[in-house]
C-alpha cells in the first residue's frame, strides 16, 4: 500500500532493549506495525523474538526504550494493561489451563465479573463466525493442540484488540488445520485489525504477511516486504550466512531388515496418554524412515515403545535384527546396536546440570563399557578416553561451548541438541530412533543433524525420525509414514508422498480411496 | 437412643479439627502450595488460644487468638517460600518442628491450669428432641464453623470468579502469571486462610476437646489433615466424608478397647488410619478425576520472571 508511510502506525517502538545479566536479547528494535496489516516477525531461535512480545504484551519489563501506540508512548506494565491498550496475544507454549473447561479458560482472561454461561455462549458465538468452532464445556486436557489454539485465539478476540500477536502458530497445525488459520487472519485484516506474526517459516510468511522485519541476535536485520523477497535471501537475513544444502544423494538400496514391529499395542499409561493400536513397521538397514502427525498422536509413546522405556508384553511384537525383543530394556537394546534420542532435551535426552561428559558416560556406559569404564566390577570412569570422546563429539557436530565441559543445561537448545545426536552417532549405531531431532533448533545445527542422520543411513544403518515438521520429513526420509491417534498409516516411499496426503492422514483417512479435499474439509467440520 | 446421640456426637466432636484443618489446606493446595507445617500452626493455635483464654477469661477472645496465631504462623512460612522462594517440603517440615517447640514454650505455665470450655449451644425444646436434638442445635460452636467452612469453600472454589482464579494459579501459575493475574498475592492469601483453619482447629482441641493444655497435644491430627486432603483428591465434601470416617472408626476402636474385644489394642489403634486411607483410596481409583483436581503446580516455587 502507497499510503503506508504517512499513516501513523498503530504500533511502534523505539531502541525496545531488554537484557538478562551480559545477555542483550533485544538490542535497540524499532518496528513499525501499521493498521490493517499482516506483519511478520521473522528470526531463528534466540533471535529475540519472545522477547519483544513479551514485552510488547507486558510479561517482560523493557530495560530501555519505548513503545509507542497510535503515536503516543505508553508503558504496558502487565499482560492486563495490554489488554486495556488493544493488544492480544495467543502464545507459543500455551497460557491454557489443562484441568479447567473452554469456558472457564476464557473467563479468566477477561476482567471482571461476567457469568460463566455468558461467556460460553459469547465464545461459541465468536468461534463460529471466525470458523474456529470450540465446545466451551470441553476440558482442555482433552483437546487437540489445534483446538487449544483456537481457543487462545478466540480468547484475544473476545477483548476485541486492534492487534493480535502470534506467536509460531502454525508449528503445531496440520496444514489443513493452518490454512483454516490463514482464513481467520484474513478475516481479522479485513475488519481493520494488524496481526504481529511470528514465524521461521518463509513460505507462510511470503503467503499472508504483508511486511516483515527480520531479527537476528537481538537486533533488526532487515525489513522488507516478503513477497518481493526471495526465500534465500530471506533465509540470509535471519541466518547472516547461506544454510547449508543437505543432501540425500548415495542412499543406497535397503538391505537386510533392522526393525520389525508387528501388530504392536500398548494402552494409555495416563488419562492424557494415547494408546498404541496395531501398529505396523519395517524398517531396513540404509533406510530413514520418517513418522509425521501432529503433536500429541502418539509420538512419545511410540518412541517409549521403541526404546524400552515402556516394554510390550508380547516380546514378538518388536523384533531388532531377528530378536524378539519387545520385553526388553533400554540398555538390553542398546547393546544389540540400537540408539535413542527422545524429544525433551532437558530431563530427558540430558541430565541439564551434569556436565557433557557426565551425560555421555550416563548414556552409553554399558554399550561403551570398556572404552569409558574401568576397574572391574568397581565401574570407576576413565576420564582421559571420556573427555576424548566428549571432545571429538563436540568437534564432529560443532558443538559451540564457552568451556571444555560445560553442564549440559548452559547450552543453547540447538547446541545441546548437536550434542546429544553426536553422542548416539558417535559409537555408529546400527539402529537409531529420534523423535523430533530439530525441535526448537536453529536451521544451521537443524541442517547439520539432519545431514548427519543421512549419513548415518548411507553407511548402513536405520533410522526412524519422529518429526512434526513436514519440510525436515520431505528433506531426509526414504519412506513417510503417519501417526494419528496411536495408528500409523502404511509406510509410503517419500518421492510420491505430497504434503496433501499427509494432512489427510495426519486427519485420519487411513484408507486409500476417497482422499479429495471435499472429504477433508467434511471431516473438519465435526 | 441416648447412647447412639452420645456416639454420635463424640464423633463429631473428633472429626471437627481434622475437618477444619483440612480444609484451610485443601485451599492452600488448591493455589499450588504445599504446607506441611499443618501440625506446627495447629499447636499452636492450641496454646494461644488456651493462654488467651486463660488470661482474658474469655474462650472466645482465646479461638481469636487462636485464629491469628495460625495466620501468623503461616505468614511466616510465606514470606520464606513465596517471597523468598525456599522449598516449601523442608521449610513446612521446619514450621511444625518450630510450632511444637514454640508451643511448649510458651504453654509451660499453662500445664495444669484448669481450661474454659467454648459453651455448646443450647437451644430449649429444640436440643432437648429426642435422638437429633443435641447433634443439630447442641453442638460447640466450631463445629457449626467448620460445616460452614466446608460449604463455603465449596462454593467459593467451583461458583465463584476469584475461586477460579485460585485453581488456575494451582493448575499452571506460570500462564496464570501471564494472564496478569498476581499469582504471590493470591498464594499469600491462600496461605493465610490456611494458617487461620489450622489455628481455629488447635482451638478446638484445647477450648471444647480436652479444655486443658497438655504439651504436644494435636497428637498428629495436622498429618492426618494432610492426608486427608490428597485422598480427597482436593475436594472438600470428600474431606469432609474423610474426617467423619476417620472420627467414626477411632471412636468406635476405642468403645472396642473397652468391651475387651480380643484384637490387639495396638492394631485397633491404627485401624481409624488404615481404614480411612484404604476407603479414601478406593473413591479415587478414577485416575481421570483425580488428575483434574490434583493442583498441577503443587509444591513448586513460582518466580515472577520480570
Amino acid at each position: 500500500m502507497q499510503n503506508q508511510r504517512t499513516e501513523t502506525p498503530l504500533l511502534e517502538t523505539k531502541g525496545l532493549t531488554k537484557i538478562f545479566g551480559s545477555l542483550r536479547a533485544c538490542d535497540g528494535i524499532d518496528l513499525a506495525i501499521a493498521p490493517g496489516e499482516i506483519h511478520a516477525l521473522l528470526g531463528e531461535n534466540g533471535a529475540g523474538k519472545s522477547t519483544l512480545v513479551k514485552m510488547l504484551f507486558g510479561v517482560l519489563e523493557p530495560s530501555a526504550g519505548e513503545i509507542l501506540w497510535k503515536g503516543k508512548p505508553v508503558s504496558i506494565r502487565s499482560p492486563g494493561e495490554a489488554r486495556a491498550t488493544g493488544v492480544g496475544m495467543v502464545f507459543q507454549h500455551f497460557s491454557l489451563f489443562e484441568a479447567l473447561t473452554v469456558a472457564e479458560n476464557i473467563a479468566l482472561a477477561l476482567d471482571g465479573n461476567v457469568a460463566i454461561d455468558r461467556i460460553a455462549d459469547e465464545a461459541r458465538r465468536l468461534s463460529h463466525e471466525y470458523g474456529l468452532p470450540l465446545d466451551p464445556s470441553a476440558h482442555v486436557a482433552d483437546l487437540s493442540v489445534g483446538e487449544r489454539q483456537r481457543i487462545e485465539i478466540v480468547r484475544s478476540l473476545l477483548q476485541n484488540p486492534e492487534l493480535i500477536i502470534l506467536d509460531e502458530p502454525t508449528s503445531v497445525l496440520t496444514p489443513q488445520e493452518a490454512d483454516r488459520l490463514f482464513e481467520t487472519l484474513a478475516k481479522l485484516k479485513a475488519e481493520g485489525r494488524s496481526v504481529l506474526y511470528i514465524s521461521h517459516r518463509l513460505e507462510e510468511v511470503q503467503r499472508i504477511c504483508d511486511r516483515a522485519t527480520v531479527l537476528r541476535h537481538g537486533k533488526v536485520t532487515g525489513a522488507c516486504d516478503p513477497r518481493q523477497e526471495t526465500p534465500s535471501s530471506l533465509a540470509r537475513m535471519m541466518v547472516g550466512g547461506e544454510v547449508a544444502e543437505i543432501s540425500g544423494a548415495g542412499l543406497g538400496e535397503p538391505g537386510e531388515v533392522l526393525v520389525e514391529v508387528r501388530k504392536l499395542s500398548a494402552p494409555a499409561r495416563t488419562p492424557f496418554a494415547v494408546a498404541l493400536r496395531d501398529v505396523d513397521l519395517t524398517v531396513r538397514a540404509g533406510e530413514v524412515i520418517a513418522i509425521a502427525g501432529v503433536a500429541g498422536n502418539g509420538q512419545s509413546e511410540l518412541f517409549d515403545v521403541l526404546s524400552g522405556e515402556v516394554t510390550v508384553s508380547d516380546a514378538d511384537s518388536l523384533r531388532i535384527a531377528n530378536v524378539p525383543a519387545g520385553r526388553l530394556g533400554i540398555t538390553a537394546r542398546r547393546l544389540m546396536g540400537c540408539s535413542f534420542v527422545p524429544e525433551e532435551r532437558h530431563g530427558h535426552a540430558a541430565v541439564p546440570n551434569m556436565n557433557l561428559s557426565g551425560n555421555l558416560v550416563l548414556s552409553r556406559y554399558a554399550s561403551d563399557r570398556e572404552a569409558f569404564l574401568t576397574g572391574g566390577w568397581l565401574g570407576l570412569i576413565s576420564s582421559g578416553p571420556v573427555a576424548a570422546a566428549t571432545k571429538r563429539i563436540s568437534a564432529a557436530m560443532d558443538v559451540r561451548k564457552s568451556l571444555e565441559d560445560p553442564p549440559a543445561g548452559s547450552l543453547s537448545g540447538g547446541n545441546l541438541q548437536k550434542f546429544i545426536v553426536g553422542r548416539e552417532l558417535d559409537r555408529q549405531p546400527r539402529v537409531l530412533v529420534v523423535n523430533q531431532p530439530t525441535w526448537g533448533v536453529d536451521a544451521g545445527a537443524a541442517s547439520r543433524i539432519r545431514q548427519a542422520l543421512l549419513d548415518l543411513a548411507k553407511s548402513g544403518s536405520a533410522v526412524i525420525v519422529i518429526s512434526q515438521d513436514l519440510d525436515e520429513v520431505f528433506e531426509i526420509a526414504s519412506s513417510i509414514s503417519v501417526i494419528n491417534e496411536g495408528q500409523l498409516s502404511k509406510p509410503e516411499p517419500a518421492l510420491s508422498m505430497t504434503r496433501e496426503r499427509i494432512g489427510l492422514l495426519m486427519g485420519g483417512f487411513h484408507d486409500g480411496t476417497g482422499h479429495g479435499t471435499e472429504t477433508a474439509e467434511a471431516a473438519h467440520a465435526h | 437412643m441416648d447412647i447412639a446421640q452420645n456416639i454420635l456426637l463424640t464423633i463429631m466432636t473428633a472429626a471437627t479439627p481434622l475437618l477444619i484443618a483440612a480444609i484451610g489446606e485443601l485451599v492452600v493446595e488448591r493455589s499450588g502450595v504445599l504446607n506441611l507445617g499443618v501440625e506446627g500452626m495447629m499447636v499452636i493455635g492450641a496454646v494461644c488460644g488456651f493462654a488467651a483464654t486463660i488470661l482474658s477469661g474469655s474462650p472466645w477472645i482465646g479461638m481469636l487468638a487462636a485464629i491469628v496465631a495460625g495466620a501468623v504462623a503461616s505468614l511466616l512460612f510465606g514470606v520464606l517460600t513465596l517471597s523468598l522462594a525456599a522449598n516449601q517440603v523442608a521449610t513446612g517440615l521446619s514450621l511444625t518442628l518450630l510450632g511444637l517447640g514454640l508451643s511448649g514454650m510458651i504453654g509451660e505455665s499453662f500445664v495444669g491450669s484448669a481450661g474454659i470450655k467454648l459453651a455448646s449451644l443450647d437451644i430449649p425444646v429444640l436440643s432437648d428432641i429426642p435422638l437429633i436434638g443435641r447433634l443439630i442445635f447442641g453442638q460447640d460452636p466450631i463445629f457449626y464453623m467448620s460445616l460452614i467452612l466446608t460449604g463455603g469453600v465449596a462454593w467459593f472454589l467451583f461458583r465463584t470468579r476469584a475461586g477460579l482464579t485460585l485453581r488456575a494459579i494451582g493448575d499452571n501459575h506460570a500462564s496464570a502469571h501471564a494472564l496478569g493475574i498476581n499469582v504471590l498475592k493470591i498464594r499469600y492469601l491462600a496461605v493465610m486462610f490456611g494458617g487461620a483453619c489450622a489455628g481455629l482447629a488447635g482451638a478446638h482441641l484445647s477450648l471444647v476437646y480436652t479444655p486443658q493444655w497438655v504439651e504436644n497435644m494435636t497428637a498428629g491430627r495436622g498429618w492426618i489433615a494432610l492426608a486427608l486432603v490428597v485422598f480427597a483428591s482436593w475436594r472438600p465434601w470428600r474431606v469432609l466424608g474423610g474426617a467423619y470416617l476417620f472420627g467414626a472408626v477411632s471412636i468406635g476402636q476405642l468403645h472396642a478397647q473397652a468391651l475387651g474385644i480380643g484384637i490387639p489394642s495396638q492394631f485397633l489403634s491404627a485401624l481409624p488410619y488404615v481404614a480411612t486411607i484404604v476407603v479414601l483410596v478406593i473413591i479415587s481409583r478414577d485416575r481421570r478425576l483425580t488428575l483434574m483436581n490434583t493442583p498441577a503446580s503443587l509444591g513448586q516455587a513460582f518466580v515472577p520472571d520480570r
